[in-house]
Formats: structure tokens, sequence, C-alpha cells
């Protein structure tokens, strides 16, 4: 996230004025054209004080909506939306500011200090680990309809124009010659869902599963950090026959770099993943900001937040005002959910904490 | 030595001042983050910091990481020093221009860096489908790390080099020539000794980076575990398990190899200085 301080250059005819503001009241100085250097300095020192002082000045309507990669198209629009919904009923017009990035360097940032009025990450464990600081109670995902996930979305294959390879389900993936693109579950939020989608598929069809994915492993060529590197290994970089994506990033990279290219195979179990949203409480300044943000999270689950989760190719729950055609183009299948792994609480420190499942992969164990 | 410790005034006014800002700052930028580094591993005990370290995947990964800088490191000194020289003693058209090109991996954001060399070396890339059809393959393997290392640390050599290649008379060679000597053995015993500081300054500076760096490898890496992962990613995976103690472990190791091969290098530039007088 950025935050722009105001411009201290404001060139007036000859020169410009540095004020003081001391005991005596304020004294200003018109400093000449004469004296370059030391109206830099006196610039930076002006800037130094604004950056220092912009922290605290924050309006209560406003909220910092901390999100993660895949949802930038989404929250772009849902803020424009309820801002003006916002100010409909009466209300001044809010300063919502959305900052992206890995979703658990975002939880990270929010651990570390970042005050952010609320959180819209990939997993609910990333959710948890802020609560285990004690900045939103632990029961936070039952305050909020569906787990708090206001939309969900599952994990599809994106394969090459024509599917050259015949990719129909997770077992065609370990086939001999097939090369599978997904990011590190280790740094990637969606990667995680890619992985239990796998474990799930091979638990219903009577295989190992950890041998099942060990196998799918020794398929993956590149682990990049992140899923939006892994698309982009995929499609600009040209490796691989498969990338096992988010449903919206594969829907995203067909609209955007042609449909001429790519297909989407949708396998017959997938996992529903639901990335899910909270309010921080310890992060809220007052009741007005409380407000807002409750009425923020309620817009997310009304007919009209919903319909734009649609929109961006996200499952929702409520299509009564959305796009028909934003609702067809889901395909039905079997979806197993983080339920049938216990919760995040067990399936992360089981799968992707030190020494799970996943780092056994790679130690051979 | 029962000499008494005697802060000898100098004559040059400012030393106060200057010493005292000078310590601020490195306490701030410096010695505050790698103390509080230090400071975390203490809290987490030796032994914890050991059990972290003492895992294949982070031997293998700060085996591939030290091993790269360090032939990294090496190609630029040889082809660091020979672009200083051709910068310092030729003229040629376009001179200045090549002058300049040199500092852009300083300016280049590393990870803007990363992409374009992993677009060019990737199999469909320009040079990537070249050696794809030669059977090879560059990008997603170590040689995609090296060459992002190269690409980050050329500067490094090159810039301390080039003045003192500059401040060689052209005398000197002369002398050594009429005293006869060839021009192979007027490089060897005459130019090279007196650029052996420089360089080796500018290795060790390529070599620090290289270690170091993150923004362009992880684009070309391929990142994985036993294979292309780098000692950094490593620390980035611990962190995004919240392990932030595991991440410290890894960094304190990273620190203290780093250290004793920076040390080693200084030893070698005062020991090579110590052999030809001065610089």
């Amino acid at each position: 996230m950025t935050r722009i301080v105001p411009a201290t250059d404001n060139p007036t005819a000859g020169g410009r004025s540095i004020c003081a503001r001391g005991a005596q009241g304020s004294r200003c100085r018109r400093a000449g054209p004469a004296a370059p250097g030391l109206r830099r300095i006196a610039a930076i020192v002006v800037s130094l004080v604004g950056l220092g002082l912009a922290g605290p000045v924050h309006a209560d309507n406003s909220l910092l909506n901390v999100s993660y990669d895949p949802t930038r198209e989404l929250y772009r629009e849902v803020n424009a939306a309820f801002a003006a919904k916002w100010q409909a009923e009466g209300h001044a017009a809010p300063t919502i500011e959305t900052s992206h990035g890995g979703s658990g360097a975002q939880a990270r940032s929010v651990i570390d200090g970042l005050k952010a009025q609320v959180v819209t990450l990939a997993l609910a464990s990333d959710i948890d680990q802020i609560a285990s600081r004690g900045l939103l109670p632990e029961d936070w995902q039952s305050r909020l309809p569906h787990n708090s996930a206001p939309y969900t979305s599952t994990i599809v294959f994106l394969v090459r124009e024509g599917n050259p390879k015949g990719i129909q389900d997770w077992g065609d993936l370990v086939k001999e010659g097939v090369e599978v693109i997904t990011p590190n579950p280790k740094t990637s939020g969606g990667a995680r869902w890619n992985y239990l989608a796998a474990w799930a598929w091979a638990q219903k069809n009577g295989q190992d599963p950890k041998g099942f994915v060990t196998e799918l492993f020794k398929h993956v060529p590149v682990l990049d950090s992140g899923a939006r590197g892994s698309t982009t290994t995929f499609t600009q970089r040209e490796i691989g026959d498969v990338l096992l994506a988010w449903e919206n990033e594969a829907y995203l990279a067909l609209n955007e770099l042609g449909e001429d290219r790519f297909d989407i195979v949708v396998p017959s179990v997938s996992i529903l993943a639901e990335p899910p949203v909270a309010i921080v409480d310890k992060n809220i300044a007052d009741d007005e900001q409380k407000a807002l943000a409750d009425a923020y999270l309620a817009f997310l689950y009304s007919p009209e937040g919903q319909a734009l989760a649609y929109k961006h190719y996200y499952r929702a729950w409520d299509d009564s005002a959305a796009n028909p055609e934003d609702v067809a183009r889901f395909p039905q299948l079997d979806l197993v959910t983080i339920a049938d792994f216990g919760s995040w609480k067990q399936a992360q420190p089981e799968h992707f904490g030190d020494g799970g499942t996943f780092d056994q992969i790679y130690s051979g164990q | 030595m029962a000499l008494a410790f005697r802060l000898q005034k100098s004559p040059m006014p400012g030393f106060g001042l200057g010493m005292g800002i000078t310590l601020a700052m490195l306490s701030l930028i410096v010695i505050l983050p790698v103390g509080a580094l230090l400071a975390r591993g203490i809290s987490y005990g030796p032994e914890a910091v050991w059990a972290t370290i003492n895992t294949p995947r982070v031997w293998a990964a700060l085996y591939l990481s030290f091993r790269l800088a360090f032939l990294a490191a090496l190609v630029n000194l040889v082809f660091g020093t020979l672009l200083a020289w051709v910068l310092a003693r030729y003229d040629f058209p376009g001179r200045r221009l090549v002058d300049a090109l040199v500092d852009l991996p300083f300016a280049l954001p590393t990870a803007v860096a990363g992409i374009a060399l992993t677009a060019l070396y990737a199999p469909n890339g320009v040079f990537g489908s070249i050696v794809r059809d030669l059977g090879g393959k560059i990008a997603y393997t170590q040689w995609g790390i090296l060459i992002a290392l190269i690409f980050v640390g050329l500067p490094f050599v090159t810039r301390t080099v080039q003045p003192v290649i500059a401040e060689i008379e052209q005398e000197v060679e002369e002398a050594s020539a009429t005293l006869g000597a060839g021009r192979f053995h007027t490089l060897r015993r005459v130019i090279l000794p007196l650029l052996l500081p420089a360089a080796l300054i500018g290795f060790a500076l390529s070599l620090a980076r290289a270690v170091g760096e993150y923004g362009s490898v992880i684009f070309i890496a391929g990142n994985l575990p036993m294979k292309t992962e780098i000692a950094p990613l490593l620390i980035v995976i611990k962190l995004e398990e919240f392990d932030y103690d595991g991440a410290a472990a890894i960094g304190i190791a990273m620190l203290l190899i780093s250290f004793a091969m920076l040390l080693a290098i200084n030893l070698i530039q005062i020991w090579s200085r110590r052999r030809i007088g001065h610089v």
C-alpha cells in the first residue's frame, strides 16, 4: 500500500513560504529564489514531518481492507459500489483503501501492526494467525454466514488449446510426460487448496493420497511463490501442460489472454475454497468506524455484492441480482470442503507445517 | 602491553561531530536490525537454531546459494576486470554509453531484471529456444540462477577496479617493457598485483550481493526444494509458516557464513597489499 503525501512543491511566484509554528505563534519567511540548496533541505524536512504526521491523521469514515492477490478486480468494483450505496443512505463519503499481496504476507503485515480494519484473505488459517495474536476473537469465523466466506471458488485445470495431452481428471496429471504447474503450497494460499483437492481426489478413488501427491509433485518443474507467478509461468513462459488454478484466476486468464489459447478442464472432484472475511476488532477506532466496517462486510453478502462476486468469476451464494450468464458458466462438480480435513487448524500443521506431508514429499520420508 | 589508550587529537576539526553522526547512523541502519536478528536467535536458543539449520533441505539451500554466489563473483572478477580495463584504457565510439550501461544492474529493480532474464532464457525465449533446440535448459535450472547472480553483481568489480586502472600510469608499463619484460610478464607481474586489492574488494561486494539476492532469482530459479531453492527463499517460506524463529535461524546461518567469507577475503586483501607495499 502506498500513501501519497501531499506534495510540498507549491511553486509560487519567485519562491515559497516556509512557516514554523512555535510558541510565539506562526512565523513565516519567504524563501527567495536565490537559495535553492536551503529550499531543498527545507522541502525534505517538511516532507519528513509530513510522513510522520500522515499516520495518525485518519478520518473515522475510512477503512483499510487487506486482501490477497487475485481479488484486485473484484474489490475495485465492490469499493466503488459500496461507497455509492453508503452515501445514498445519507452518510459521508467513505474512503476505502485496499491492499493486495500474498495471503500469508498480508496476514503478517496485520500482525506486525498494519492498521487494517477489515481482512479478506485466501485462507481461514491466515486469519486464525491474526486471531492468535489477540487482534480479533478466536471464534471470528462464526460471526458471519457461510463460515465468513461471502464468495467461494474452486480449483480447476487450465490446459493448452485443444487439450493435447488429453487431461480430464487428477489421475491424468501423473501420466508420463505431463508437466504440472502449481505455486508452492508453503508460500501460496491457492496452492494449499490445489494440494488438498488432489489429496481428496486420491482418497475418493481408492489411492494412497500421500503417494499420489508425491507422484504429482514429481511432475512439477517450477514452483512459483504465488498464484499469479504460476499463471505467468504457464501462460507467458509456456512451461507445463496444465496449470492448477483458482477457478476465478483461470477464467481471468481466458479473458485476458485469449480464449483460443487455453481451455478450462473441470476435474471430477475438487475442493470448495472459502476465502473468508473478518473485522479486525482491535484496529477499529470507534463506533462510527465499526458501523462502516459492518456495513462493508454486510454489503458483500447483499444481492448487489453477490452479483459482483459472480461477475468476477467467484461462486457466491445469492444469485437473485446476478447476471444469469455469470451464474450459468459454473459447472457442477463434486466439491469436498475443508471440513473433510477437520479444519484449517488441523490441516495447516498436518500438511503444510514444518515437517508436514508437503515437506515429506521433498525430504523423501 | 601496558599502553594506556589515549585519543590522539587529530589536527582535522570536526572529529566529534562526524564520529557521532556516523555512529548514530550505523546503529540505526546496521547494528539495530542485525542485533534484533541475533537477539531473536538467542531467545530461540542455540540448540533450536542448530536443529533448524541442520536439515538436508536447509543445507542444500545454503550450499546452493553460497556455491552459485561464489561462482558468479568469480565470473564477475574476470569479466568485470576485463570490462574495466577496456573502459579505462581504450577510446572507442560509444564508450560513454557502455560505461553508463554498466550501472544498469544497480538501477534496475531486481524483479524487473529477473522477469526480463526469465523471458529471455525460458524455453520459449530468444536464447532459451536456441538452448532448448540443442537439448539444454537455462531458466528454472541452476544455470538460470547463476546468470541472474552474475547480472546483479557485475558492476561491483568493474566500478572498484576501473579507477585503479585509470590511475596506473602508462609509463609503468613502458618501464617494464624497457627493462625487458614481455607483455604477458608485465601483465602478470606489474599490472595484476596493482589491481588485486581493488579487484578483491569488488569480488567481495559482488559475492555479498549475490548471496542475499532474492528478487531476481526467484523468477528464474524454478524454486524446487533440494534442487533450485535458494536460502533466502527458505527464509521467506519460514515466514509464511509464521515461524519467525526458524526464519531468524537461517538468517543467522547466512550471516555467519557471509561474515566468515568476507573476513577471509579481507585477510587475503591485507596480505596482497603487504606484498606489493601499498596502493
